[in-house]
């Protein structure tokens, strides 16, 4: 047996890390996983730069930016396969989401109408909002920011966005810290429930199929012990599969509820699961059929254009410089080769190209793989516009910057 | 030179200001991690910031570091980039040192050791409580476990005391271990203890 230690938060998308321990799939590959969980990305981040776990679940702009030198100590981190796709709210306290469209499912359902109905609220609120985001190098900070920058709002200039841990968001809610926050599950459903939030954006309906946490691993790590990631990886898809079955949805919501792991109410997690999102208390849920998915489509295929997405919004909002440089050291931080590699043996479907165009799915797709057939599902951006990772200067010159 | 110490646990705060103290650093300051905290921080511009490693509140404190270096009040980075042992010692003890940069590493390297050895110090201590405090709790148990045997089968103390421990030995368990078998055994049986 080898021993790997991973570091993790406690969200909903750990799943996949906690069901390869508890349900066997990382023993079956030799590997006794020892899950370690942290409060802060910064924590998690430094166990995994010096060498205290060999892996960690982490926030995938995170591991863009760490390599990149962006983040408090360089180091050169590879993602070679995601764990899971969307699973994000955006919440916002009560009084301010009196000013957004009443009927929460439309709400939801027209990301661009919220976005001016947000803009439009910042006005009555005769204060910048404070809203919390996980951490500046987040999916969830970058996907708000293209969001209020839609209706024309500078997030640097026109709202707070506070950081602060997905598990101390509610607490922080409740002591009128922040006025809303955009965390992934369930950190969302839980101050929905205790009556301090409503529902304002979904991540799937912002980006349908937007990238969320990696498997991060040094490069040097991963380069010296290829077997034993390979075992790994088959591991952790294995175990995605299971997570994504229906017929396991609620022994995965009270296995995620354990204090060692989530530590919320089961029901609380399961809303994430099946994609029945409560958007205000004590309303029917809606219904948002890819609000988390773990396996389907591939999603734990590390596509290098969302990598290369994760840049172009770096650059957008001038937390790095463009440079030819960065973007070939950002576009290597995921890892298909070592993806196609470890699976290579396995039933997994394969997509044959390693980019695609992202935004530019309006229907499921079915692609012809070397292995398999694989479907994809639409992967279409709120304001219609699609990522070509071949063009990014004109992907960027197409947005007005607010200032 | 001004240091700020990020920790709500007094006995751990109070363990380091005294030895940055002893060690003739006189500019010393705690602050919670809770609330404001940060703007509060910013005010107070310190030399050098220590925090649990465990510390939530981690996050924020990156973040402000790097805001501020985009509106050039002072820089601060994650110790001496180059000096990997000293960092993985930090780690080691859960401090995390932020550093003002262009603050000289001469300055600022006997400050982190300091910070490192009084970390391990207090999590010694801490160990040690735990222990003081399971040690405690094992006594009450074999105490109950010796007053049942006392009760129930008519030993003087020091009897049921060897009764216990000889049982420990040749079963090869722990005393404690023992005496809690027996409580639960009396327990189902009728509650004699």
């Amino acid at each position: 047996m080898t021993p790997i230690r991973i570091a993790f938060l406690g969200l909903t998308d750990a799943a996949p890390l906690v069901v390869a321990l508890e349900k066997g799939f990382a023993e079956a590959e030799g590997i006794a996983l020892e899950l370690l969980r942290d409060t802060s990305w910064a924590t998690l981040r430094d166990r995994l730069v010096y060498g205290q776990v060999q892996a960690a679940h982490m926030l995938a702009p995170l591991a863009v930016a760490v390599t990149l030198g962006l983040s408090q100590q360089p180091c050169a981190l590879s993602a070679p396969c995601k764990l899971n796709v969307n699973g994000n709210l955006l919440v916002m306290n009560p009084d301010f989401a009196a000013a957004l469209e009443p009927d929460a499912a439309a709400r939801l359902g027209d990301p661009l109408a919220t976005a001016h109905d947000f803009a439009n609220a910042i006005g009555l609120y005769h204060r910048k909002p404070i809203i919390g985001v996980v951490h500046r190098f987040s999916s969830h900070a970058l996907i708000l920011r293209y969001f209020l920058a839609s209706a024309g709002v500078d997030p640097d200039r026109d709202v707070v966005l506070r950081v602060l841990p997905p598990s101390l968001m509610v607490e922080a809610m409740r002591a009128r810290e922040i006025d809303g926050f955009t965390a992934g599950e369930p950190w969302g459903s839980s101050a929905i429930e205790a009556g301090l939030a409503e529902a304002v954006a979904a991540s799937e309906r912002l980006w349908q199929r937007g990238v969320e946490k990696v498997l991060a691993l040094r490069t040097d790590w991963m380069e010296d012990n290829a077997d034993t990631v390979d075992r790994l990886l088959r591991a952790l898809v294995a175990a995605a599969s299971w997570c994504d079955d229906p017929a396991n949805r609620e022994e995965l919501a009270r296995l995620l509820s354990h204090p060692a792991y989530v530590d919320q109410p089961h029901d609380l997690i399961e809303r994430a699961l099946s994609g029945h999102i409560v958007a205000r208390r004590g309303e029917p849920p809606v219904d948002l059929p890819d609000f988390l998915l773990f396996a389907r489509e591939a999603t734990p295929f590390p596509w290098r254009s969302q990598a290369l997405w994760i840049y172009s919004q770096f650059v957008r909002w001038r937390m790095v410089e463009s440079s030819a440089d960065a973007q070939a050291r950002a576009a290597a931080v995921f890892r298909p080769d070592i993806y196609r590699r470890a699976l290579a043996s396995s039933e997994a479907p394969m997509p044959g190209a390693s980019m695609k165009v992202e935004g530019a799915l309006a229907q499921p797709l079915a692609i012809g793989a070397p292995k398999g057939a694989i479907t994809l599902g639409p992967d279409r951006f709120f304001d219609g516009r699609m990522f070509d990772p071949d063009r990014i200067e004109d992907y960027l010159e197409g947005f007005e910057v607010p200032r | 030179m001004r240091i700020v110490i990020i920790d709500d646990s007094g006995a751990r705060a109070t363990v380091l200001e005294e030895g940055l103290r002893d060690a003739g650093y006189d500019d010393i300051h705690v602050v919670p991690p809770r609330g404001a905290f940060v703007a509060r921080l910013e005010r107070m511009a310190p030399d050098v910031v220590l925090i649990d490693l465990g510390n939530p509140s981690r996050d924020s404190l990156e973040e402000m570091l790097i805001v501020s270096r985009a509106l050039a009040k002072p820089i601060a980075m994650f110790v001496d980039q180059s000096d990997d042992s000293m960092i993985g010692a930090a780690i080691d003890a859960g401090v995390s040192a932020y550093v003002v940069d262009g603050l000289r590493k001469e300055r600022v390297k006997p400050i982190l050791d300091l910070a490192i050895r009084r970390f391990n110090a207090f999590a010694r201590m801490q160990a040690e409580r735990d222990e003081a405090l399971t040690q405690l709790a094992d006594r009450k148990t074999i105490d109950r476990a010796k007053a049942i045997l006392m009760r129930t089968r008519d030993l003087s103390e020091p009897d049921a005391y060897a009764l216990l421990r000889t049982t420990a030995m040749n079963q090869g368990k722990k005393m404690v271990d023992v005496a809690a078998a027996l409580i639960t055994a009396s327990d189902l049986l009728g509650g004699m203890s």
